[in-house]
């Protein structure tokens, strides 16, 4: 019995909840991209390029907001682009994505080597360079207190900032999506883009500042990974995460509050993963780690193949809009 | 009526997309305090400047003309099949398997079977996908993707458990018996003196590669299925019109998709490693991806660009090794050639046929 509630322990939901945040900003980044109409499998290539810039801006000047904002403005900068092959030039947005996780890839190492030399790494950040945990007030006087001490003190205090910027993101798309003109419109150019731009509003402008809004998340992301989840950039540090959190963006149907049950769940799977230990106490057989590792994937394959509940993406997704003559 | 003429849009526009990613290159090298024309040298010296260099190109190329196919053929039905590093992973699988567990007399007949499991393998891998794209409506590009990943994860419990001979340290199979054994380029080639190809791990498998440049061509150009693959590629309604069905072309252009990519593993597993190691398809299903954007979906374009990704790779391990300039290089200069050629293709057609419209004006006037 308590093998298994071990499982739920304080430590390894306060280790989901620091995982979950880069999948869940990285998933409303998407959400907003495809909300629009534009596909989206650059996000781990986004997301990687911000926490290099993030992590090297913030060791070279020492504060980390300069720092987030170096990674923000680099993951703007291939949102352009992004911008530019599949919406200025109509080209395949699946290809420009694939184009942009590969020149992050190549592109964070080349710049890191010759920074730092340290084999495509950046130096330990230390201080003010990193996000660190905010101590909420008296959690020290409250950690003896049974189940709530800890839960106040390091599940629902002691976590990086971004990591409440997250969660307030979830509800602030929701607002933007759902009560907003600018939500209506947005999520119409992903229906049905000709129904408005008869309406008279521009179809670039509102898909160009969905991937605006994309860029800037997913530099949220990245930066998260390099100044406070870790300390300092490590070559290929997203690890697949922008894929997981495209699979949470399946997952969890295109909707905010969703993704953040979605970006949760895969959190904790992979929190889980860190201790098999856990796993085998609770189960008494011996969990494979990989089948963890792979269960967001499966599950995602099983959700868009319709056997549970059916994900229907937005109906213009992925094509480009050519106007009337 | 096209505004451009076909050989401008078979080679005017893939050189340019070319020449501006060889441009920006440069760009990146000179950012990083590098000699961008010292290291084309390099590159071309180390890649083709001895047949050494040609052994390490063409070992690349054959990888890559295998994954390059198995995207074109996808593209002609108008599928994006970003699952080839899966399904490469499945095809070494399949050789493993085929060459650990049947003994065989001599490499010539390991070969063929070799080739039947990597294939069958991988085109499992592949089915599964096109089945839920052709039932069940599901995005083939995100359940591609979905599998690479649980193709890495099975590799991985596969490799670190069953398939690991007891005692063994790193995550790989046992070596495979000496007659599997594919001749390389040296056991062919060197008769004299001096042998020629010297350790390169190029070998038949090449030939294997060209003889499916030759079969794809003659499918998609010169068969039924050919003729229904391109037609449904082209327009799907068109092609329900016309009695094809939509189900039975995206299984079958998966399948054969997925079999190509694959048959890759005859060359870097059976023909390099000797057996199968973690991580063994090291990206070439990505570039495949650029080689038949590049290539333009044809096996000859495709042999050529999968021959200049051999180069770039080779020559790029050389920079690496004589240079502080990073292998990753070559990682960007793919992600040029991608965005190029695949996504900002309307960059560089745009201001061509403007420019061929002047000319036809001038030339009627």
């Amino acid at each position: 019995m308590w093998d298994f509630l071990n499982l739920f322990s304080v430590p390894v939901l306060e280790t989901s909840i620091r995982l979950a945040t880069p999948l869940l900003l990285a998933c409303l980044a998407g959400l907003f991209s495809e909300r629009a109409g534009i596909f989206d499998i650059g996000l781990e290539g986004k997301m990687l390029i911000a926490a290099f810039f993030s992590a090297a801006i913030s060791f070279n000047t020492g504060s980390v907001w300069l720092g987030l904002g170096a990674g923000i403005l680099a993951s703007v900068t291939l949102s352009i682009i992004h911008g530019l092959a599949s919406i200025t030039f109509r080209g395949n947005q699946l290809i420009s994505g694939v184009a942009i996780n590969f020149l992050a890839a190549g592109m964070t190492v080349l710049i890191a080597q010759s920074w730092f030399k340290q084999g495509g790494r950046t130096p330990q950040l230390e201080g003010a360079a990193r996000f660190n945990p905010i101590e909420f007030p008296f959690a020290e006087t409250f950690m003896p207190v049974p189940v709530a001490g800890p839960v106040y003190a390091s599940l629902i205090g002691g976590h990086a900032l971004l990591v409440y910027v997250a969660i307030a993101m979830v509800p602030l798309t929701w607002w933007v999506l759902f009560r907003t003109r600018f939500g209506l419109r947005l999520r119409a150019v992903g229906e049905n883009p000709a129904a408005v731009d008869t309406a008279g509003v521009s179809v670039v402008g509102l898909r160009n500042a969905a991937v605006l809004i994309c860029g800037v998340l997913c530099g949220l992301a990245g930066a998260y990974l390099a100044t406070a989840l870790q300390a300092g950039f490590v070559k290929d540090m997203t690890a697949g995460r922008g894929y997981i959190a495209l699979a949470a963006l399946i997952f969890a149907k295109w909707r905010p509050w969703y993704a953040l049950a979605a970006c949760l769940l895969f959190g904790y799977l992979q929190a889980i993963a860190l201790r098999p230990d856990l796993l085998t106490a609770a189960f008494g057989f011996k969990v494979q780690i990989q089948l963890l590792d792979a269960l967001p994937y499966i599950l995602t394959v099983v959700i868009l193949a319709g056997f549970v509940g059916k994900a229907i993406p937005p109906r213009a997704g992925g094509a480009p809009y050519v106007k009337e003559r | 009526m096209d505004v451009i003429p076909k050989w401008a849009d078979a080679v005017l526009v893939p050189l340019i997309s070319l020449i501006l990613a060889a441009v920006l290159s440069a760009l990146v090298i000179l950012a990083i305090g590098e000699d961008p024309v010292a290291a084309a040298k390099l590159m071309v010296e180390g890649a083709v400047g001895s047949t050494y260099g040609w052994g390490y190109t063409l070992y690349y190329a054959t990888n890559f003309i295998f994954t390059g196919l198995a995207v074109s053929v996808a593209f002609h039905a108008r599928m994006f099949n970003i699952g080839g590093e899966g399904q490469a992973m499945l095809g070494g699988l399949g050789v493993a398997l085929v060459c650990l567990y049947i003994p065989f007399p001599h490499w010539a007949l390991a070969l063929p079977v070799a080739i039947i499991g990597a294939a069958a393998f991988a085109a499992i891998w592949a089915a599964i996908p096109a089945y839920l794209q052709a039932k069940r409506g599901s995005h083939i590009v995100i359940t591609t993707i979905m599998f690479n990943f649980i193709a890495a994860a099975l590799l991985n419990y596969l490799l670190v458990g069953m398939l690991k001979p007891s005692g063994a340290m790193d995550p790989a199979t046992a070596k495979f018996a000496a007659t599997t054994h594919l001749p390389t380029f040296q056991d062919l080639f060197s008769w004299g003196e001096k042998p020629v190809f010297r350790g390169a791990p190029a070998n038949v498998s090449f030939f294997v590669s060209l003889l499916a440049c030759v079969a794809v061509w003659f499918l998609i150009w010169r068969t039924r299925l050919g003729f229904e693959i391109r037609a449904y590629g082209e327009s799907e309604s068109a092609a329900k019109y016309a009695g094809i069905s939509p189900t039975k072309i995206i299984m079958i252009s998966m399948i054969i998709s997925g079999a190509l990519a694959g048959c890759m593993a005859i060359n870097n597993v059976m023909g390099e490693a000797e057996r199968l190691v973690l991580g063994s398809v090291e990206g070439a299903g990505f570039i495949g991806i650029a080689v038949a954007l590049m290539g333009r979906s044809h096996p000859l374009g495709v042999l050529l660009a999968a021959i200049l990704f051999g180069f770039l790779y080779q020559g790029g391990a050389e920079l690496a090794l004589w240079t502080n300039i990073p292998r990753e290089l070559i990682i960007v200069i793919q992600a040029l050639v991608i965005m190029f050629t695949g996504a900002l293709d309307n960059m560089i057609r745009m201001p061509l046929e403007k420019i061929f419209l002047m000319m036809r004006k001038e030339g009627a006037a």
